[in-house]
């Protein structure tokens, strides 16, 4: 006969403004083999584990049932507890009657009654849980970090100064990110290139840091503390170890009118090339898209001028392997494409431009060496307009968010206009000026009032070119949604931040959630920012949600100090929910019969052979058998053996069936 | 001899006649004959879903019953404001059925909304475009500003028709035809609508503004698919001349009489002589159709979400 405690949360008001919690103790407590129920406001408190560790002591409970919120939020706090009570925490479960019942359900008896099924399953459960002896399994402690912008690179710098290994990934020839394109910086003015690039060389000359440029991660493997990565290293064409930067190959190639992305189009560059000039590492790449060579099968007039004979043209992809214990995502972001404006002309007209571009014409390196000039003709516009919001907080445009860095880096730019131009006029057409920051309300101020920058609180409806002019239409909802036109010299758009592309399918090949809008996901919004749900791989940057530098760099040391925290272990625990192959003595009347379908669906390669041999050393019979270490209990080798010989531990067959049987023997 | 349906709605009967023949014209060349709802009735235009809304759902539903009942899998309705009238219609009765039956107890008619809606540019897209530039014997050698105006591609979350901000499928058409059509800003801009007698100087405002831009662009034709459109941008041309201070004489047609034109059908057939505006093209030497000065990198697809 078992001897069950059943604990009730009110969870503050969130279960019982809706879910009588008194009756749902005494009802429950009144089943078979529950020794003790009870219930209390806060059971995650320290008074409410008090009471739960009490009661299996004085009650001497041999299993415990809490009904409270999911137990992704608490399960691990509950477990603890009877451990350290005394009793194996395998066999305290959660019943969900939070997000299973009180918070999608009105107030209602029969919402009390759903409480009460729900615990009722899991008494029925808890009776035939056994008690289990968590796994342990080593630490990797290399880190892996995706993205070598400034998020990137600063959790690698601090994971690094820990005195661990990182290796970083980047898919461009450079790292640097997005930071590297812009101009100055708001609230402060301070350069980009100034601040970001000695961290740059700082990554190259690390000791720990291994750097991986122009790859991308091909897939990943394993589990927390023992991930195994393949790194697809592109092919540069280049003898890394030869080259010396001297850039003569990038001055001597024929091709030279491809437009720089790095200058967002604004600039060209030809097909051997470094980024920019002060790229790390510094060494040119041949993009075989558009070297001449690679299209037409001849030229090479790169491998003649190069002293030190480092081109290579039949240089392959190199796939190599990489074991690490952590994972930080610092992927970045992406600004919107240019066919979600029609209405602006943006890709029609040449003096449409978007945030990122200006941050090039604006930058002292850029295509114009930081003067304002526009694209078509090189003139210096005398009237600038500057759309915020343009394609953010749009519903009609998919993109219902906050993209957060436009208003302020808007003001930054119209600022940096009217520096430059002083007879010039930038107007900026806005619907909220969001400004939450330290000293950014100041900055925009300075931008309205020192440098008068006309701020018109409306929407733009269209732009069209007419007589060289860009004809701004707009409204001024603070002079009662008063049509406004301008004609501009030059549009700039702030396009909405959206997730890098590609975001979607790094998340599948990692194994991590994302959101609707391709960002990754956080394990909690609030206290848990910069981890996933995939335990081991952490967030930095704006491959969660657009940021700007400041919060880039915050949200990557953290992540930096999850790895090191991680890492401070030299092995680490499991939850022994994994599968298990039913064995007899002897083996080789087991249930298994070794068709090793199992090992064909296997996710994480966990399902090993074993072979049972008698007594000569013959081979009788050849058994499945899990790596503990490698299974993740997803279950899936469960549903597909034929002889039902597999189980999940704490979840096997008997026990779900269970649960079935007690919500149908209401 | 392909048989469509066929709505023509109050104007193709009135002040549109051109339209209607213009576009019976069209379609018997591509071997299509137009069959008319019978016993059609008015599409309630702006009136009725201004008074009574169970009004506004019975009209053009009864319109698509009697459709159904004759078998009628496409209708097309050339008129810009009766296709919009009929599409919203049909998409909300789909969107609820229980006003769906309610609408089918009113008009005393089985409706299952089931007929497809097109209107001039998807039924030509769906049934000539194939076969237009084999049929083009006469260039339509021209720079023409479509106007596609605001009934045509909005709302653009039921309709799904076209870009919403910058239409390209009548420019598509007139190039297809060996047009020039030129990149301008007004291609979505309010006419003034039905404000034509109650606010004259309205229209001639906003429809004369629309015209300049084209006339400023150098289009010798304003291409349109509305005969609310091309009452106002053609029949108040003097109060718009008046409104301009200039006179302005660039004709205003409808995409079925280009495509008329350019696949040989005689002007008189196709009703040019019933304009307001004389449409008087310049003859031009036969030559290879111009090139389409196609803006670049705009994309012709437009990314929305439903």
């Amino acid at each position: 006969m078992s001897r069950i405690g059943v604990f009730v949360c009110h969870c503050g008001e969130n279960i019982s403004a809706t879910v009588n919690c008194e009756k749902v103790a005494k009802i429950t407590g009144e089943l078979k083999g529950v020794e003790f129920s009870t219930d209390y406001k806060y059971m995650c408190s320290y008074p409410g584990q008090t009471l739960i560790k009490e009661a299996i002591k004085e009650h001497k409970l041999d299993g415990v049932v809490v009904a409270a919120c999911s137990p992704r939020m608490h399960e691990p706090t509950f477990r603890k507890a009877c451990a350290e009570a005394g009793l194996n925490p395998f066999l305290c479960e959660m019943s969900n009657i939070r997000e299973h019942c009180s918070w999608v359900h009105p107030k209602d008896d029969l919402t009390t009654e759903k409480a009460q099924d729900l615990v009722r399953v899991m008494v029925e459960k808890v009776k035939k849980n056994k008690a289990l002896n968590s796994i342990k399994v080593p630490v990797t402690k290399t880190a892996l970090v995706i993205g070598g912008g400034i998020a990137g690179i600063q959790a690698a710098l601090d994971i690094a100064n820990c005195g661990h290994k990182v290796i970083m990934v980047e898919r461009q020839p450079s790292i640097g990110g997005h930071m590297s394109q812009l101009s100055e910086t708001f609230p402060t003015l301070d350069c980009s290139q100034c601040i970001l690039t000695p961290r740059m060389v700082e990554v190259a000359q690390h000791p720990n840091i291994t750097l991986h440029t122009y790859s991308e991660v091909e897939s990943v493997d394993g589990f927390i503390g023992n991930f195994k990565v393949k790194i697809r290293k592109r092919s540069k064409s280049i003898d890394e170890h030869l080259c010396t930067g001297c850039g003569l190959c990038t001055t001597k190639c024929p091709q030279k009118k491809i437009p720089n992305e790095f200058e967002r189009g604004l600039g060209f560059r030809p097909a051997i090339y470094v980024p920019f000039p002060q790229a790390v590492p510094n060494k040119p790449v041949i993009d075989r898209e558009h070297c001449t060579y690679y299209i037409k099968g001849k030229c090479k007039i790169c491998e003649i001028v190069c002293p030190t004979k480092a081109i290579r043209f039949d240089q392959e992809d190199e796939v190599i392997d990489v074991a690490v214990g952590a994972i930080v995502m610092a992927t970045g972001f992406d600004v919107l494409k240019t066919d979600y404006f029609p209405e602006y002309g943006y890709g029609k007209y040449a003096d449409v431009i978007d945030g990122l571009a200006f941050e090039r014409l604006a930058s002292a390196s850029g295509p114009t060496q930081g003067e304002i000039r526009r694209p078509s003709d090189g003139k210096i516009p005398k009237k600038i307009v500057f759309v915020a919001c343009a394609g953010s907080r749009d519903p009609a445009k998919g993109i219902e968010y906050c993209s957060k860095i436009c208003c302020m880096y808007t003001a930054k730019h119209a600022m940096l206009y009217k520096h430059k131009v002083h007879d010039g006029i930038p107007y900026v057409f806005y619907m909220d000026i969001r400004a939450g920051g330290k000293n950014y309300e100041e900055f925009v101020r300075r931008t309205i009032v020192e440098d008068e920058t006309q701020y018109i609180r409306g929407r733009v409806s269209t732009i069209y070119e007419k007589n060289g002019k860009l004809i701004v239409k707009g409204a001024d909802t603070l002079m009662g949604a008063q049509p406004v036109e301008i004609e501009a010299d030059m549009v700039v758009l702030a396009t909405a931040g959206v997730a890098n592309h590609g975001a979607e399918e790094l998340a599948q090949t990692v194994h991590i959630s994302y959101d609707p809008y391709k960002f990754f996901a956080e394990a909690h919004p609030k206290l848990k920012p910069v981890e996933t749900n995939t335990a081991g791989i952490f967030l930095a940057g704006a491959c969660q949600a657009p940021k700007d530098i400041p919060e880039s760099v915050a949200a990557a040391s953290g992540a930096a100090v999850k790895v090191a925290a991680l890492f401070s272990n030299d092995e680490l625990t499991r939850d022994p929910l994994v599968a298990v192959v039913n064995r007899s003595a002897p083996p080789v009347y087991s249930q298994c019969v070794g068709c090793f379908l199992c090992q064909s669906v296997c996710p994480y390669q966990a399902i090993e052979r074993e072979e049972i041999k008698n007594r000569n050393g013959e081979v009788i019979k050849t058994l499945a058998r899990v790596n503990e270490g490698l299974c993740q209990g997803c279950g899936t080798c469960v549903a597909l053996c034929r002889t039902k010989a597999i189980d999940i531990h704490g979840y096997s067959n008997q026990q779900v069936y269970t649960e079935i049987m007690a919500l149908l023997n209401d | 001899m392909i048989k469509v349906g066929f709505y023509p709605g109050c104007s193709m009967k009135g002040g549109a006649q051109e339209y209607q023949e213009s576009v019976t014209a069209l379609a018997k060349v591509f071997d299509i004959e137009l069959v008319e709802v019978p016993d059609w009735n008015c599409c309630g235009a702006t009136a009725a879903h201004n008074m009574n809304k169970e009004l506004s759902l019975s009209l053009p539903a009864r319109i698509m019953a009697l459709a159904e009942k004759e078998g009628i899998t496409d209708i097309v309705v050339p008129c810009a404001a009766c296709y919009n009238r009929l599409s919203l219609v049909k998409h909300e009765l789909a969107e609820d059925p229980s006003l769906s039956s309610k609408v089918a107890s009113i008009i005393d008619l089985k409706y299952q909304g089931t007929t497809q809606i097109l209107n001039i540019i998807q039924f030509i897209d769906k049934y000539i475009t194939d076969k237009l530039e084999e049929k083009v014997v006469k260039p339509f050698d021209y720079k023409s500003a479509c106007y596609y105006g605001c009934l045509l591609v909005r709302p653009h979350s039921i309709l799904k028709f076209d870009r919403v901000e910058d239409p390209q499928s009548m420019d598509v058409l007139v190039r297809k035809a060996g047009g020039n059509a030129i990149d301008w800003a007004f291609k979505t801009e309010c006419c003034g609508a039905g404000l034509s007698v109650s606010r004259t100087d309205t229209v001639a405002r906003l429809s004369g503004n629309i015209l300049k831009d084209a006339v400023d662009r150098e289009a010798e034709v304003v291409v349109v698919a509305c005969p609310m459109c091309h009452s106002n941008l053609d029949m108040r041309r003097p109060e718009i001349n008046k409104f301009l201070e200039k006179k302005i004489d660039v004709p205003v047609m409808y995409i079925s009489q280009v495509l008329g034109l350019a696949v040989g059908i005689d002007a008189k057939t196709l009703g040019l002589n019933r304009h307001m505006t004389e449409v008087n093209l310049p003859v031009r030497p036969a030559k290879e159709p111009a090139v389409a000065a196609v803006p670049e990198k705009v994309v012709i697809t437009q990314k929305t979400e439903a």
